[in-house]
């Protein structure tokens, strides 16, 4: 029985994989929709990498391979997390509050076939790991919170948790089918409205920005903050990141048109206007303010722009891409000064930057967002765009998915992060500390020049 | 024998090699060093923090000679690396009891 079992196996398997191939069919795929999400999923993958070079620049060179160690190693954890639960979780079924467990190991996920909710054009595979690359992304965003004092094995448990408990319900709620915050009114023309997130404003920066202060605030500054000098080991590796995040960018905004039409296109164009336009306003604020452009500054501001204007991307159009980069630049900008002057050690500045900035390019949806663009990305066809073209029901949208995503994200990351401080501690001992993280927890050392 | 110590502006340690070499003084130790004299130091600004940067980047140029050659040597080094701007260094000399040439065991001022 059991050797008739072990032989029939791999019968079974070829069987399976040829019965998948026998119901391949082309219908409704569109080849290049398909190349442009692949392309653009791996754009937002390298958007992590270009992040730990961004993060990883800016500490102490005792503390450089662990900082990037945090982004990278997400690539690891949530990769595979949400092939088993992840996606099932954030984009299952269609309850208002939360996914469900039917695609548990992307089972019954097609490569051949699309899912009509999600992308009607592209294998439903190909969407679910896109939205992959996002999930990976958001956790690593939080890392800049807590920067140079974590524990490493405490935040692999981080890590996890949080993405299951905090990062896909609010993407269920903004982008999963029926979720509560993409459907909190109708149209008089009987189409669905809620809250517009074109590409994660609130599923990704809100909410790992709010978790970083959180984080900061639980953790407890750095040894030696504020006074003892800090400054980045290498801002050269910076500024690449930067330039990575800009690129990978256009895949993370343009990419969630899921094709390769004219939503993408305008998401490309106010995607490159908004971080051009804020990397000059941080720089201008800074050079008055402070006598100095700095490239840090310039750096900061075309992420703080990104940021502004991902939850905007599909819905405004290149003047509104202009007055949400300007925003995004000076608030995010005032945002980091005051950081300093409150004493609490968001290192890296995470909440200053993304929850700051997808906070206004939330609010800033609501106010630029345009009908026509809007009627075409979310297909209801009498959307009345934001604020200035008359609708100010929009903006009460945005502000309802804004005010959701913090207190939702604030609470259960506290909670979290309470529970495994208990069970296993947050932070590293001081002597670990002192002696610098890649040292004490990886074994190693980021510049034996 | 005397060692000449001169810390003086990185982009004059070239000028001060040059001058030094038509002298007919190669032999030389050079140091990078950092350190503050009357110089003010500089802000440095990352986000919202502020660092005052108070050891500015110098090069400590070392040179032991015959007792016979200081001043020229120390004349030389001045003309060489003197700005007029503060920030130009200082020199100091030490007094060497004796030298020891590694490959010959030569010993005083021949090792030099």
């Amino acid at each position: 029985m059991r050797r008739t079992l072990i032989r029939s196996l791999p019968i079974a398997v070829v069987l399976f994989f040829i019965e998948g191939i026998a119901f391949a069919q082309d219908g409704g795929i569109s080849r290049g929709d398909t190349a442009w999400m692949l392309a653009s999923s791996a754009l937002v993958l390298f958007m992590t990498p270009g992040l730990a070079l961004f993060y990883g620049g800016m500490v102490r060179s005792k503390n450089v391979l662990t900082t990037i160690m945090h982004s990278f190693i997400a690539m690891g954890v949530i990769s595979v997390l949400w092939v088993l639960v992840g996606y099932s979780l954030a984009f299952g079924g269609d309850s208002s509050l939360i996914g469900n467990l039917e695609w548990l190991g992307f089972n019954g996920v097609s490569v051949f076939e699309p899912n009509p909710d999600y992308g009607a054009t592209i294998p439903h595979q190909l969407y679910a790991v896109y939205q992959g690359m996002f999930a990976i992304i958001t956790p690593a965003l939080i890392t800049g919170g807590f920067a140079e004092r974590k524990k490493f094995s405490s935040y692999l448990v981080f890590l996890i948790l949080w993405s299951l408990l905090v990062y896909c319900p609010i993407a269920h709620w903004v982008w999963g089918k029926g979720g509560w915050l993409r459907s909190l009114g109708t149209t008089t023309g009987g189409g669905t409205v809620g809250a517009l997130d074109f590409a994660g404003g609130t599923v990704v920066h809100i909410s790992s920005g709010i978790t970083a202060l959180v984080a900061a605030l639980i953790i407890g500054r750095r040894r030696g903050y504020p006074g003892e000098e800090m400054r980045p080991n290498n801002l050269t590796m910076t500024m690449l990141g930067t330039g990575i995040l800009w690129f990978g960018w256009f895949g993370f905004n343009a990419g969630s048109a899921v094709a390769a039409n004219g939503v993408a296109v305008n998401a490309f164009v106010v995607t490159n206007t908004a971080a051009a336009m804020a990397a000059l306003a941080w720089m201008a604020a800074e050079w008055t303010y402070r006598g100095k452009p700095t490239t840090l500054g310039a750096a900061s501001g075309a992420v703080a722009g990104l940021v502004g204007i991902t939850p905007a991307a599909g819905f405004v159009n290149p003047l509104g891409a202009i007055a949400i980069g300007i925003g995004a630049g000076v608030l995010c900008y005032s945002a980091v000064i005051m950081k300093t002057k409150l004493g609490y050690d968001d290192s890296l500045d995470t909440f200053g930057v993304h929850a700051v900035g997808g906070t206004w390019g939330a609010l800033a949806t609501g106010l630029f967002a345009v009908p026509v663009l809007c009627q075409a990305a979310t297909g209801v066809k009498d959307h009345g765009g934001g604020l200035l073209a008359g609708n100010p029901q929009q903006f009460l949208f945005q502000a309802t998915g804004v005010v959701a995503t913090i207190v939702y994200a604030a609470v259960v990351s506290a909670i979290l992060l309470f529970i495994i401080n208990a069970v296993i501690g947050l932070r590293v001992k001081s002597g670990e500390e002192d002696a610098g993280l890649d040292v004490s927890l990886h074994g190693e050392e980021g510049y034996i020049l | 024998m005397t060692k000449i110590e001169a810390i003086v502006r990185p982009e004059r340690l070239e000028e001060v090699q040059q001058e030094l070499e038509s002298l007919g003084i190669t032999g030389m130790t050079v140091t990078e060093v950092r350190g503050a004299g009357r110089q003010a130091g500089y802000v440095e600004r990352y986000r919202g923090l502020e660092y005052r940067v108070r050891l500015l980047p110098k090069v400590k140029v070392e040179i032991v000679v015959a007792d016979g050659l200081v001043e020229q040597v120390a004349q030389t080094i001045i003309n060489a690396a003197r700005t007029g701007e503060v920030g130009d260094g200082k020199i100091f000399f030490i007094q060497i009891s004796d030298a020891i040439r590694i490959r010959t065991g030569e010993r005083g001022e021949p090792a030099l």
